[in-house]
């Protein structure tokens, strides 16, 4: 045959076009595979559906081991916008029992979120019910892109403790920067124990990772789940509150506007805990959240303001036995040392009033009887003393702060929630700054010497320093959380801390407050069958009426409770302050109200003094 | 009758066992080999590709694999058929197999149901057939025989092409007719057969230039040069080197082509000139007046020194521009859904959800398998079925996961050494019938494998057509196996021929 050797050289042609093709794919495919990396994100994230478990929030619990917060399943309807594909939105929002207005108003909301991503699982509506709950995961296989988180919503079996207990709410931008834990969408502790808590109530979070194919539907777990993380559960708390004593005491401030705080002396446990007006936990639950929050801020009593930690609150004559006990420690009186009181201290032109009692008298009558004279005399004898040790009246007065300091004044005691007051005890400074160094004394500031003027404390530090008298000198931090699964509480909370003034000195301020009882002022408290020692408080302020405070505690011998109440402008301490702390007193320690005091329980839980503290209800 | 009785002795003679020996000793088992290994490693990819977490056995004929591996069976057995049948069979049968083959396709039109818009398969009870795919060595075999057919050279006269090419484009209408555009590409492929065998090689480099011209005009529209297109303006300048190089190759004296290169090259810096000091000439403007005294200059060049040849040059540039201008016209009045299948082919949009799906999951799939791959069974992307047709058409996906960087280089090589060895075999042949057929198998190899892989890692339009071997299915699988193991005949007789 004929064979043309010039054509035949073709086959080089060929042979070399299709070599140059395969070296080019070659090339291509060592691009796409070896040099690229971002394909194999891509394909992990067509199949991999990580989701997030969320953990068991830890209970709560009250010192009985009555259960307080629990959890409640809810359901979040979550979507991955890049996965969602055409489907029938009249008949998703019908399954929902949502409007398809609403539909459009919740997508948009979701792209204007500033945690938007296509790629990420995104909240599209909150706390489903269970029951369309159920709906749902019927039809979801018709949705691709659509999934259900589970999640933990809170539960209160007491409407009680709303300010002690807080609550929880979806994490913000800021809490998301503050701590890696959280993710949009997820839930934090918000005022409270929730809040201070929080690290250890929400536990670990755990993940699962779900194989989840072309068409969205989810075909298993990755390798049977051994990549998976079990979440951890939060740790369950204890705390000291007694919530029927919590709920007793709120009973009592209906209609009040104040706090009542009682400590187990020997602890430092807060039995109860009442700022007044409160709210029902229950109102920051779920999809009511928002709107309830709303009108809590906006409520003119601002409930949302603890009232016991965060008040501050001039503390009248319920600081007076801090006084007697600086004047004691100082060697200014001793248990004989009695001044004049002519229906109040007089000296010059200057005149602070006091009722009618026996003149002159030393300092238990004084405690007894609360005599405004006895104070000012003892507080001038400290401060003015030219040839006293101090040297001059600035030197006298910072030793009389660092008493009041020691005492747990001035500054916030350290308690285990968030938030804090530190009420305010001025120093010496303070004084010169407005007076001029120098250009003041005893008289000019007089009205400190009574617990009014420039000193304010809160509830709980007036409360504390009946703890250190029931004590006789001492006092452990006072804290809400008694204990914590599988934890020790912090070591604060276990301590005693000593104020700068000998123990001996506590016993005659402690017999002085047993005298208020028996025949002073705090006679309403005197019950039968227990000893119970008091001190009322009615402070002048600039809103109105008095405020009527008391501080008690009982037994006398080994206390078992410390109680501080304070109304705001209720009147005397006698008329709000006594009944309400003994009644709390009482019921804690018998465990009910004998039936001779059941008119005063009666009085109180009907009596309402919110209408002389001028704030308009809107 | 002539051809009967030497049929009739021919199956005597191969009844003796020595007969049957020589054929199985002179039968290529190099090209067998690689047929084995390319069926083998696409029944594996297969079950790879359909392997559900709620897996089967891979002998279950209800999967895909399991139907392939009977596939595979039935065409071993065919092609150990073909084997058996006398060499010359093919060669005296080929046009009446190739009109047979016409009818095929033509009834296929009016009696095949319509499966996705195409109407191409014909079913028989559990089994449908494309014969658009065993149309392939039919044509193969008609083609080999014109070329092979007494003192037949494709240059001797117009009516040689014209018959070539009617044997070439009559299928390609057939299956056309029956939306398979894909499968009615392929068979272009066999212009390489027709360059093998003479035709000029401008051919192929027109449609070189043809493509590359289409490509780069509709790729780079966005930005503008001189006041058109960049692309248009690229493409421009590429005409302006190619006339220079036609020039300098075909005239025998360099002159034409100095002066045409001067003269594009102070035009082109007076224009950048110009344009610095922002007095802006159009560019179609410059471009056609530029040109176009170019091409005059050589007019007059051409009266001159009668260098006829200088008009190849001349029309090869009046043509690119032309298509040029075509080409903008056709795709601005495209549809739009067309317009964007052409760019994501080109990778110009990337357009994950719709039209370039396909491309998207596949190139994910590929290029997630890294190296050494995500192992047999481990890939995610075909296992959850993101990557559509991927036991078919997509069926090199399976392997970029699942064996990586190390198993798509080796398919690639190995569709690359069994090309050469086909091409090898073509020119051993002895006979013009068996070159001609052999380069026609080539072609069609060549095709399907830069045409499918090419899409696959996208670097080609989106045509439908299977991975010879690695594809499921029984036409795609019979159809090779017809192409090759007639070409593995023809060889093994090749000395008998000789001998005869």
């Amino acid at each position: 045959m004929r064979k043309d050797y010039n054509l035949e050289k073709r086959k080089y042609v060929i042979g070399g076009f299709i070599a140059i093709i395969a070296v080019i794919y070659v090339c291509r495919l060592f691009g796409l595979q070896i040099q690229d990396d971002k394909y194999k994100d891509y394909a992990d994230n067509n199949a991999f559906l990580r989701k997030t478990v969320y953990p068991s929030r830890g209970m709560i619990y009250d010192r009985n081991d009555s259960l307080v917060v629990y959890n409640q399943p809810a359901y979040d309807v979550m979507m991955i916008p890049r996965d969602v594909h055409d489907f029938d939105t009249i008949d998703f929002c019908r399954t929902l029992s949502i409007t398809p207005e609403e539909f459009d108003a919740r997508i948009s909301a979701m792209k204007n979120s500033a945690s938007y991503s296509s790629y990420t699982p995104q909240t599209l509506i909150t706390h489903l019910s269970a029951k369309d709950y159920g709906k749902l995961q019927e039809k979801l296989y018709r949705y691709p892109g659509f999934f259900i988180q589970k999640r933990i919503l809170r539960e209160y079996a007491y409407d009680a403790a709303a300010n002690v207990l807080g609550n929880i709410r979806e994490v913000s931008e800021s809490d998301i920067k503050r701590d890696d834990y959280y993710k949009a969408g997820d839930y934090c502790g918000d005022l409270g124990i929730e809040k201070s808590f929080d690290k250890f109530l929400r536990g670990i979070k755990g993940n699962e990772i779900l194989i989840r194919d072309a068409r969205g539907r989810i075909r298993g777990r990755f390798e049977d789940g051994a990549r998976d993380i079990a979440p951890v559960s939060g740790k369950d708390l204890k705390l000291s509150l007694d919530i029927k004593l919590q709920e007793y005491a709120e009973s009592l401030m209906v209609n009040k506007i104040g706090a009542v705080v009682a400590i187990e002396p020997a602890t430092g446990e807060i039995l109860a805990m009442v700022s007044s007006p409160t709210y029902s936990p229950k109102l920051l639950v779920g999809r009511e959240r928002g709107k309830n929050y709303r009108e809590l801020v906006n409520d003119h009593y601002k409930p949302l303001f603890d009232r016991a930690l965060m008040g501050a609150y001039p503390p009248g004559s319920t600081f007076k036995p801090s006084q007697g006990l600086i004047f004691l420690e100082e060697g200014i009186v001793n248990l004989s040392t009695a001044y004049p009181c002519y229906h109040g201290f007089i000296n010059g032109r200057l005149r602070v009033g006091c009722h009618g009692h026996g003149s002159p008298i030393p300092l238990k009558p004084a405690l007894q009887t609360s005599c405004n004279a006895y104070f000012c005399w003892g507080f001038k004898a400290m401060i003015d003393n030219k040839r006293s040790k101090y040297g001059n009246s600035a030197n006298a007065f910072e030793v009389w702060k660092k008493h009041l300091v020691s005492l747990g004044y001035g500054y916030p005691l350290g308690v285990d929630l968030p938030a804090e007051g530190r009420g305010f005890i001025p120093n010496a400074k303070f004084y010169n700054k407005i007076y001029g160094e120098n250009h003041w004394s005893a008289n000019t500031i007089i009205s400190v010497a009574i617990g009014q003027g420039e000193i304010l404390a809160t509830p709980l530090q007036i409360a504390n320093l009946c703890a250190t008298v029931a004590n006789r000198g001492w006092f452990i931090t006072p804290h809400v959380v008694k204990e914590i699964q599988d934890t020790v509480i912090d070591e604060q909370y276990r301590t005693q801390r000593h104020p700068t003034i000998s123990a001996e000195h506590f016993n005659d301020i402690a017999e002085g407050m047993r005298m208020a009882v028996t025949g002073g002022t705090c006679r309403l408290a005197n019950l039968p069958d227990i000893e119970v020692c008091g001190k009322t408080g009615t402070a002048q302020n600039p809103h109105g009426k008095d405020h009527s405070a008391f501080i008690g505690f009982a037994p006398y011998q080994n206390p078992r409770i410390a109680v501080c109440v304070y109304v705001e402008n209720a009147g005397f301490g006698a008329t709000y302050g006594v009944p309400i702390g003994s009644l709390v007193i009482e019921k804690y320690l018998k465990g009910y109200i004998s039936p001779e005091r059941k008119y005063l329980e009666e009085r109180m839980l009907n009596s309402n003094t919110i209408i002389y503290s001028g704030v308009k209800k809107h | 009758m002539e051809f009967g009785s030497s049929y009739m002795l021919n199956r005597k003679q191969r009844c003796t066992p020595e007969e049957g020996e020589s054929l199985f000793r002179h039968i290529d088992w190099f090209t067998v080999i690689l047929y084995l290994l390319l069926v083998t490693a696409g029944v594996i990819s297969i079950y790879a590709a359909s392997y559900d977490f709620d897996n089967a056995s891979i002998f279950s004929f209800n999967e895909f694999s399991g139907k392939q591996i009977r596939w595979i069976g039935l065409s071993l057995l065919l092609g150990l058929v073909l084997l058996i049948i006398d060499g010359r069979m093919y060669e005296t049968y080929a046009y009446p197999i190739y009109l047979g083959m016409l009818v095929l396709l033509t009834v296929t039109i009016f009696v095949a149901p319509d499966i996705k818009g195409s109407r191409s398969w014909l079913v028989f009870g559990p089994m449908s057939l494309q014969p658009a795919e065993f149309a392939k060595f039919a044509t193969a075999l008609a083609l080999a025989k014109l070329f092979s057919s007494y003192n037949f050279t494709l240059n001797s006269s117009a009516r040689n092409y014209l018959k070539a090419l009617l044997i070439i484009f009559i299928p390609i209408i057939l299956i056309l007719a029956q939306k398979e555009t894909g499968s009615a590409l392929a068979y272009l492929s066999l212009f390489f057969v027709l360059y093998r065998e003479g035709m000029s090689g401008l051919v192929l480099f027109a449609a070189f230039v043809a493509v590359v011209i289409f490509v780069v005009a509709i790729k780079y529209t966005s930005t503008l040069i001189l006041g058109i297109p960049s692309g248009e303006f690229t493409v421009m300048c590429m005409v302006m080197i190619l006339m220079v190089v036609m020039l300098a190759f075909y005239v025998r004296r360099l002159e034409p082509a100095r002066n045409v290169l001067l003269w594009f090259a102070a035009t082109g810096i007076i224009e950048a000139i110009l344009s610095n000091w922002n007095l802006h000439v159009n560019g179609y403007v410059y471009f056609l007046s530029v040109i176009g005294v170019a091409i005059i200059y050589c007019l007059f060049e051409m009266l001159r020194i009668k260098a006829r040849r200088l008009m190849v040059t001349l029309l090869t540039v009046v043509l690119s521009i032309g298509f040029l201008f075509s080409v903008n016209l056709v795709f601005s009045n495209m549809m739009p859904h067309q317009q964007k299948r052409i760019k994501v082919a080109l990778s110009i949009e990337d357009d994950p959800r719709d039209a370039g799906y396909n491309v998207n999951q596949s190139k994910i799939a590929i290029g997630s398998g890294g190296a050494v791959g995500k192992g047999f069974l481990k890939g995610t992307q075909t296992k959850l079925k993101y990557v559509p047709e991927q036991h078919t058409d997509f069926i090199f996906c399976t392997i970029g996961e699942e064996e990586g960087f190390l198993g798509t280089c080796a398919v690639v090589l190995l569709f690359l050494i069994l090309i050469l060895r086909i091409i090898t075999l073509a020119e051993r042949q002895p006979t013009v019938f068996g070159r001609v057929y052999a380069y026609c198998v080539a072609s069609y190899l060549i095709f399907h494998f830069c045409i499918n892989i090419g899409m696959v890692i996208g670097l080609c339009p989106v045509i439908g057509i299977p991975l010879p071997f690695f594809s499921y299915g029984g036409s795609s699988l019979w159809g090779f196996t017809f192409l090759l193991f007639i070409l593995l005949r023809i060889d093994a007789s090749r000395r008998s021929r000789h001998t005869m």
